[in-house]
């Protein structure tokens, strides 16, 4: 009988389905993050991310001995400090800028880092502390923003994404995650911003600056800040702001990355190198004043020895 | 963080054909905090001798004093001036006066010096901050982004330059490597040394 000799042939279609699926169980050996094709969120398949964890009595002590700086400064896992970020809520939406170095020690690793990470397209988080904690952190809560969305048919609030990674965070507490970032957005009630770090704190506020250059940013920030400033004026006052700190701050620099969230979602505004801003300014853009930001460019001419005899 | 690189600012000196060049950034910090873009490093010892210190600033600045008396002195009682030899003999046992509690810098000279036959030589020579020499023959660095300039430097020197050369060779060297320092940079100046002349020209640098 044909069905007979079928059964055991080694070239009918029934054989070739047999060794399909035998191939199919020997996939099964593998997990599929060890393929890469889920973008290291692999493990989501069972429900939350699980990371290995020192075979220790206590991790987290652990942890703490070679990851916290102020416990050794000497023997850390490697992460980038370095950093001046900043965002602000206006009449007009949110502004976000950051720079884009990237410093190991004094040494300059890169100064084309993207500060700035699209959660989706209407939240943006920004980096600093470890770059890769950041970054996993933050599109993992790009997952969790998009679940909402398909669970409750409405976007996250700012608010409650923001809250969603603190929580997160916080249960990682002293295992040596480093994160300072500001969740900014739009949502219902309007432009939003949120501070939250790795110690747990989340703030809501209307202008934060974080990183080794903040203090610079904050200087010309506090300088400048209004409820009610223009599209412009407002995307202005970022930029110089980044470039402050970008000036005189010795791990703080080379480009700004500039966005600016509206009701309609985030759009990238560009990336003005903080050199060519000290000596021509940021270019043809709207509310650039068309010269240098430096001191010395805008005082050429206009100092002390040269200045007109007082007269008595 | 070591006091080196409490100030931050490097120094570089090359060989030319029958010239040398030396050079310096322009920044004074405070750790990170940049406090100054003015903060020349190089100065002028005699018309063909020039000298460069990285390190602590304010060593730097008592240095500068100490060595200006002191090649005076040798100026008057020799009725000459001094050579970049002698005067790299004089940097090492001065810096090596301070053995167990030293100046925190590394000099760096460069200069010419004539032959009995009246040519002029180039010379160039570096030291660690208690005086160990190191006579090189193609270039010296010193400071925060000495590792930096040792890298550039390897890749662009060419012996026998010409002035104009020399002084493009070692511009580039400096800019470039002060670029990967966060410690050294916002602008530079270099000093061409040449038997008849000394070319100084101010360069704009990264402002960050």
């Amino acid at each position: 009988m044909n069905t007979f000799v079928n059964q055991f042939s080694t070239s009918s279609a029934l054989s070739v389905i047999r060794k399909a699926q035998a191939l199919v169980d020997d996939d099964e050996e593998f997990s599929d993050a060890a393929w890469g094709s889920e973008a290291g969120f692999g493990n989501l398949a069972k429900g939350v991310p699980s990371f290995s964890v020192p075979a220790v009595h206590d991790p987290t002590a652990f942890l703490r001995l070679h990851t916290d700086d102020h416990a050794d400064p000497n023997c850390r896992i490697k992460i980038q400090h370095g950093t001046t970020t900043l965002a602000f809520r206006f009449q007009g939406g949110v502004i976000v800028a950051v720079d884009s170095r990237a410093t190991a020690g004094s040494y300059i690793a890169s100064g084309t880092v993207k500060k700035v990470i699209e959660i989706n397209p209407y939240l943006l988080g920004t980096m600093a502390g470890g770059a890769a904690d950041c970054q996993y952190w933050e599109t993992y809560l790009g997952i969790q923003c998009r679940l909402h969305e398909l669970r409750n048919r409405e976007r996250i609030s700012v608010a409650a994404a923001s809250k969603y990674l603190s929580n997160l965070v916080y249960s990682y507490k002293g295992m040596g995650l480093s994160m300072g970032t500001m969740i900014c957005g739009w949502d219902k009630t309007g432009p939003a911003v949120f501070y939250v770090d790795s110690d747990g704190t989340r703030l809501k506020g209307d202008l934060f600056s974080v990183g080794s250059g903040s203090t610079f940013a904050y200087g010309v920030l506090d300088q400048g800040y209004r409820w009610d400033l223009t599209d412009e004026e407002a995307q202005e006052l970022g930029r110089r702001s980044i470039y402050a700190a970008g000036h005189r701050d010795a791990f703080s620099g080379n480009t700004c990355n500039l966005y600016h969230v509206k009701e309609d979602g985030w759009r990238f505004l560009g990336n003005y190198d903080i050199t060519k801003m000290h000596y021509e300014g940021p270019g043809d853009v709207p509310g650039s004043a068309k010269t240098g930001y430096g001191y010395d460019v805008r005082v050429e001419g206009r100092v002390s020895s040269a200045a007109p005899a007082v007269a008595s | 963080m070591s006091i080196m690189e409490y100030n931050g600012g490097s120094v570089i000196a090359m060989v030319g054909k029958g010239c040398v060049a030396i050079g310096s950034d322009l920044r004074l910090g405070n750790q990170a905090l940049t406090v100054a873009t003015n903060f020349e490093k190089v100065f002028p010892v005699t018309d063909r001798i020039y000298l460069g210190m990285s390190g602590l600033a304010t060593d730097v600045v008592t240095l500068r004093e100490q060595f200006r008396f002191r090649v005076n002195m040798y100026t008057i009682k020799e009725e000459r001036d001094i050579e970049p030899e002698a005067f790299a003999h004089l940097v090492s046992s001065t810096l090596y006066e301070r053995r167990f509690g030293p100046y925190f810098i590394e000099p760096v000279m460069a200069g010419l010096w004539k032959t009995q036959k009246g040519e002029h030589k180039p010379y160039i020579a570096a030291a660690d901050l208690i005086g160990c020499l190191n006579f090189a023959k193609d270039f010296v660095v010193a400071g925060t982004a000495s590792e930096k300039l040792f890298g550039v430097a390897e890749g662009l020197w060419e012996p026998d330059l010409e002035p104009e050369d020399l002084f493009e060779t070692i511009s580039q060297t400096l800019l470039n490597g002060v670029d990967r320092d966060a410690f050294s940079g916002w602008g530079a100046i270099i000093h061409v040394i040449t038997p008849d002349k000394v070319i100084t020209r101010t360069l704009k640098g990264r402002m960050d």
